[in-house]
């Protein structure tokens, strides 16, 4: 029998699968700053102190590189921890334990150990909150082998690659998009899994290939139903992971469509799209390329207070429509 | 471990603790290690010399003492966190000397399979969690496995090992005060050797002592002369008593010296040859230990010449068996990267 469906937003999502996770596994506990009575900063544990205490709800003081450290012994000894960032700003703070410790600790030691820590980074901008607590750095994370980055889109893969985290053997750093913790969507009650390092075409469509993350899927969806009425036929593919990358998928979508658009919040240089590009170029699906291919990205400069400012930092849809029109109707 | 009889403990009771706690057998298995932690470091810095080692290492001859008194108490699930500087810690910890010389040879029979050469010995079976090759990198991993010992109720306690460098890392501050909001079963061991690679702890830190630096975290801070097996054995056998017992965590400094170099790029103009001959000379730990314990009646002359005989055919076996082993193949270059998937 199929499990319930209800309409849950992204961060019940989350809630519910670490407490499904806490149910069935007494060594998961989660970690981090304020995630007790008050509830973490975007209220993403709540009350799971009142059902867990405050053992397995565990405060940690502002010591984002400790706690990390932390978290990771606790990983190599036995624990399941899920550590929470206040903001992935903070990352900035905890590199060393991340990029030189869970990252390498396997490897360094000829695989006599594995880490499996989580680590939850609310991401990207939009709220007002300034240049320090609007990035997007999952692609410095995605940049080290050993960790495992992913962007879940919607409150069924949050839940479901969050409980494929907490099962994985190894580091996985998750990026949510603080924007996407309000939207709602379908999401079955209990207990299932979606799997990490397979992304999920969206969107089917003959034209284009839009290759996003993270909040973006929802704007290139918006920009394909646009786009659908000029007669522009755009297929959207949900990258979910960035490390490791699902190259098959999006090669057979661009040998299908024949261009490919890479549309990302993150700073453009030197991000996700410069990898996915690089990706198709290196592969067979660089002869069916009809045209140059297309980043979208962040702008060049910090996440600005004032909110026209601010919006017009990263793509918003009609970007996304304008580009994907001049693609298509080869402008570019 | 066990403890001496009765009737031998009676007769010991005026002896420094050691004496007092272990039997001879036991002590005498001490100065044993002291001398392959000597050894296995000498054979190592010989085999660099002659290129059969490559990359650096950072020897810790001279601080045998504070290797061994540490573990002394410790059962062997007990944990470890290391340092760049941790190969006596590993030897005092139980790892084989034959296997550590295999992994700074970079062959796979080595603890880390030729993957993490000496800047990352480690003997996870043993309770080491590994070297450190970051300056107090281990040290909130120490409280994260004193973590998982509270929660999983296992009695384990973990000791974190760290030299003066890393008592002005950010690591320091945040590791020792989370362990002791939470109480956790971990002792803060370190191994202030007078010098943050050139730079003399009084150029560096605020405090005259590192375990000054306690009273800021509520713990006790326990100052000992690193030299004497004897001093370091006493100061960690209370602070694993008082973590066993759910107290908390202990900061103990032991006061050393290294007789080498930082590492192998040293040339040692930020120290005087006088100074160096004389923590050689008047103070070395293995000498002052063996001369107790001559003192003391627990060994004679024939008893450590047997004691170095043994130490030098374990290493020359140890070495041996290292260049004897395979390398690793290239085609494994991927390899734990990541857990394998069944």
């Amino acid at each position: 029998m199929d499990a319930m469906v209800r309409e849950l937003s992204y961060a019940q999502a989350i809630q519910e699968a670490m407490a499904i996770a806490m149910d069935m596994d007494e060594r998961v506990f989660l970690m981090g700053e304020d995630i007790g009575v008050y509830g973490g900063a975007f209220q993403v544990t709540g009350d799971l102190v009142d059902r867990y205490g405050a053992d397995r709800v565990l405060d940690t003081p502002i010591s984002e590189l400790g706690g990390a450290g932390v978290a990771v012994g606790a990983a190599v000894t036995g624990m399941r921890p899920i550590f929470e960032f206040q903001f992935s700003d903070f990352a900035t703070l905890a590199m060393e334990q991340i990029v030189n410790q869970a990252a390498k600790m396997r490897f360094m030691l000829g695989g006599e150990v594995s880490v499996p820590v989580v680590m939850r980074f609310p991401a990207g901008s939009g709220t007002g909150a300034a240049a320090q607590h609007s990035q997007s750095l999952e692609a410095w994370l995605g940049h080290v082998p050993g960790l495992k980055v992913i962007q879940p889109a919607t409150p069924y893969d949050a839940k479901g690659m969050l409980l494929a985290a907490v099962a994985d053997p190894d580091p996985v750093m998750i990026f949510e998009h603080k924007l996407l913790y309000k939207a709602k969507g379908p999401v079955p009650e209990g207990y299932y899994t979606v799997p990490i390092g397979k992304a999920d075409i969206r969107r089917e469509g003959r034209d284009l290939t839009i290759v996003a993350t993270s909040i973006m899927v929802q704007k290139a969806l918006d920009a394909a139903a646009t786009l659908e009425a000029e007669g522009i036929d755009v297929e959207v593919v949900d990258l979910r992971t960035i490390r490791p990358m699902d190259k098959q998928t999006v090669i057979d979508s661009v040998k299908k469509t024949s261009r490919l658009m890479c549309v990302y919040e993150a700073v453009k240089t030197l991000g996700i799209g410069a990898e996915v590009s690089a990706m198709i170029a290196e592969s067979e699906a660089f002869d069916y390329l009809d045209a140059p291919i297309v980043r979208l990205g962040g702008a060049e400069t910090p996440i600005p207070y004032n909110p026209e400012l601010e919006k017009a930092t990263v793509p918003q849809v009609p970007d996304i429509i304008a580009a994907a029109r001049d693609l298509v109707k080869g402008v570019r | 471990m066990a403890t001496a009889s009765k009737a031998a403990a009676d007769s010991r009771a005026n002896l420094p603790f050691v004496y007092r706690q272990y039997s001879a057998e036991q002590l005498r298995e001490v100065l044993h290690k002291m001398y392959l932690i000597r050894r296995f470091e000498e054979g190592a810095e010989e085999s660099y010399m002659r290129g059969l080692i490559h990359g650096t290492m950072h020897l810790s001859i001279g601080q045998e003492a504070s290797a061994m008194g540490i573990c002394m108490p410790l059962a062997e699930d007990d944990q470890i966190t290391s340092t760049h500087r941790g190969h006596g810690h590993c030897i005092a910890k139980g790892a084989e000397v034959k296997r550590m010389f295999a992994e700074f040879f970079g062959k796979t029979t080595g603890y880390c399979k030729g993957r993490g050469g000496s800047m990352h010995i480690a003997d996870v079976a043993k309770g080491n969690l590994g070297a450190n090759g970051i300056v107090g990198g281990g040290i909130p991993i120490a409280v994260g496995a004193a973590l998982s010992s509270k929660m999983m109720k296992t009695g384990k306690v973990v000791v974190s090992f760290f030299g003066d460098g890393a008592n002005n890392e950010g690591a320091f501050h945040e590791a020792l005060n989370m362990a002791a909001v939470w109480k956790l079963p971990v002792i803060f061991v370190c191994e202030n050797n007078g010098y943050g690679m050139s730079t003399s702890t009084a150029r560096s830190t605020a405090v005259k002592n590192i375990a000054d630096r306690a009273a800021a975290y509520s713990m006790p801070g326990v100052i000992v002369n690193g030299n004497i097996f004897s001093e370091v054995a006493e100061a960690s056998h209370k602070a694993v008593e008082r973590a066993r017992n759910g107290e908390g965590p202990t900061l103990i400094e032991s006061k050393t010296y290294r007789h080498r170099g930082h590492s192998k790029s040293d040339r040692n103009r930020y120290r005087t040859k006088e100074e160096i001959e004389d923590w050689m000379s008047n103070r070395d730990p293995i000498t002052l230990f063996e001369s107790e314990l001559r003192e003391f009646g627990f060994i004679d002359d024939r008893g450590i010449e047997a004691i170095r005989e043994a130490v030098a055919k374990e290493i020359a076996d140890g070495i041996e068996f290292a260049k004897a082993s395979p390398s690793p193949d290239v085609s494994e270059t991927g390899n734990y990267v990541y857990t394998e998937q069944a």
